[in-house]
């Protein structure tokens, strides 16, 4: 399924003295089998976005408004917004949402703070069973094999925690079965907002880790929303940059992280590796890679073979 | 909570706004009961005159004060409708079995709603032109002297305003969980009654462990900071200021011209 989105503007309160425009005229295209990522500053409208492709936050509204605001002479009409995810059209009212949010899993930022049932497996079954084709009733096997995958699926033993109460797992633990509890209905776009933060370095590898093994079997996209540049250089096949509710970049990590004047002066961090890199060049050290550590490793060392 | 704009609390700088908040509920009090003391539509011709100024001078738009109203509409309208058709007077227009309207049921229905627009009005004139916080502040100060009598009143200040102050950031927990949820196909506008307070369950168990792990890390910070209840100073200290003398003199002229009208004039009809 390809994301596509074309003049996209949400503004949240809108003809209030709280307004605020979160995105302006966003247009970006998310193609089928991407492992992309979305960075911004704090309010740039990364989480606006993302929660608008599984139609959290409706289209229609907002956009009919802004439709209707009354042209000046000689003005065009503003274009049409377009939102597409799959075949889904997310402008039209009439559109089912709930068969979109099948095939559109989205976690939360500290997904761990959402579970609530008895036990792992009924907390991963929730989705499952709330996504079940209507007066098909799920077997019990069914259930198990399913929450049974997805727990395998994030690094989980189901017979070591289905039946523990999720309160009682580790936090790296608890996200993971949280993480299950999305991706158990094999969404094809899998959206993830901060999907690390607050965990250990080791903890961070470790979901990056599962979140690799899930793209393309599990989930053929995933979208990540990420601070952690770092993250972003190491993973993603392309970056979207928002800036106060706009897209300043698309680009493969390994041109977007040359633009290194660019990111600090959008308030943004560059991974370890450009920092390197930098401080090369301004020793007169050219160095071009992907900015993967692996690569500036390999390129480094070369580096070194090829000057003695 | 980009959705929900907690309170009715209008921002805007306006001579209304800056008035201390004490004599703002006093105004409000005095208000009350200039309503009370009026008992002919002259006398709520000068409240209404009144609080007119007042909203003129909140910068409030007038629409948005007359939403106010739309909240007690139907109370209001049942309260006049029954006093239509129940009070009975000299000069009666229409009659049925113990129903019936008369001219001063007709007076004595618009007395009512206009008395009780009145009152709701000012009471959210209150809100539009007071934070919260500024409230509870006020409130504070103005139960001060149960202190003699041991009353915990800076307690009970402080369980206010972080009440007020949590209000907005678990509504945002709400809507976040809900969307959570909603994500993973939780339904909360279909089915019957039974299945939609169901369907709540996935939110409020989350919700409220997370009130539980605010209120623990709140009390740890506050604890760190070695809070120890009395003797805390302002950030904002309520001050009276020309402005509330203005009001006082406008409360004053308020109470005077509606006891006279009383006195002099007397009642509805």
């Amino acid at each position: 399924m390809r994301i596509v989105a074309e003049h996209l503007t949400h503004v949240y309160n809108e003809r209030s003295p709280f307004a605020v425009k979160a995105l302006d005229d966003v247009s970006l295209t998310i193609e089928e089998g991407e492992f992309f990522g979305i960075i911004g500053h704090t309010g740039s409208g990364k989480s606006t976005f993302v929660q608008h492709l599984n139609a959290l936050i409706r289209m229609p509204s907002s956009m009919k408004r802004y439709r209707k605001k009354r042209l000046k002479k000689g003005e065009a009409p503003p274009p049409a917004t377009v939102l597409k995810v799959g075949d889904f059209d997310l402008t039209d009212k009439k559109t089912d949402f709930y068969a979109l949010r099948k095939h559109v899993g989205m976690v939360f930022q500290y997904p761990e703070y959402q579970l609530f049932a008895e036990t792992v497996k009924e907390d991963v079954a929730f989705g499952l069973k709330n996504f079940a084709e209507k007066g098909k009733h799920l077997t019990e096997d069914e259930i198990r094999a399913a929450v049974g995958d997805a727990l395998a699926a994030v690094g989980l033993d189901y017979r070591e925690v289905a039946d523990k109460s999720p309160f009682d797992l580790s936090g790296g633990q608890k996200r993971r079965v949280a993480v299950a509890g999305v991706i158990v209905t094999k969404p094809e776009i899998l959206i993830l907002d901060e999907p690390a933060a607050g965990l250990d370095p080791l903890g961070k590898q470790e979901i990056m880790r599962l979140l690799h093994a899930i793209h393309g079997g599990w989930c053929k996209t995933v979208v990540i929303v990420s601070h952690d540049m770092d993250e972003i250089a190491e993973n993603c096949t392309h970056v979207a940059v928002f800036d106060g509710g706009r897209v300043r970049y698309v680009l493969p990590p390994a041109e977007l992280f040359r633009k290194t004047d660019e990111l600090i002066g959008l308030g943004l961090d560059i991974p370890l590796t450009a920092k390197l890199v930098a401080a090369l060049g301004r020793r007169g050290i050219e160095l071009s890679c992907d900015f993967t550590t692996e690569d500036f490793i390999r390129k480094t060392l070369a580096l070194k073979g090829g000057g003695a | 909570m980009k959705e929900v704009s907690f309170g009715q609390y209008y921002p805007v700088s306006s001579f209304v706004h800056r008035l201390d908040p004490r004599m703002k509920l006093f105004f409000l009090v005095a208000f009350i009961v200039a309503i009370f003391v009026a008992d002919s539509f002259y006398g709520l011709a000068v409240c209404a005159f009144v609080l007119a100024l007042v909203v003129a001078w909140s910068k409030v738009p007038v629409l948005k004060v007359f939403r106010a109203v739309r909240g007690v509409l139907f109370l209001a309208l049942f309260t006049a409708a029954i006093n239509l058709l129940f009070h009975t007077g000299e000069t009666v227009y229409w009659e049925y079995g113990i129903l019936c309207i008369s001219k001063e049921g007709i007076l004595f229905s618009a007395y009512l709603i206009l008395r009780l627009f009145l009152l709701v009005i000012c009471s959210s004139m209150l809100t539009y032109t007071t934070t919260p916080v500024s409230l509870t502040d006020g409130i504070e100060s103005i139960l001060t002297p149960l202190k003699w009598v041991k009353f915990p009143v800076h307690a009970l200040a402080l369980i206010m305003s972080i009440a007020l102050r949590m209000i907005p950031t678990l509504m945002e927990e709400t809507e976040r969980i809900k969307n959570a949820q909603t994500a993973r196909g939780a339904n909360f506008e279909s089915g019957n009654l039974f299945k939609r307070i169901k369907a709540f369950i996935p939110v409020l168990i989350p919700l409220l462990l997370s009130a539980f792990r605010r209120a623990d890390e709140l009390s740890d910070a506050m604890e760190a900071r070695c809070y120890k209840g009395e003797k805390r100073t302002k950030y904002k200290k309520l001050q009276f200021t020309w402005r509330d003398l203005v009001v006082l003199f406008v409360i004053a002229a308020l109470i005077t011209g509606v006891a006279l009208l009383r006195v002099y004039v007397g009642e509805i009809l």
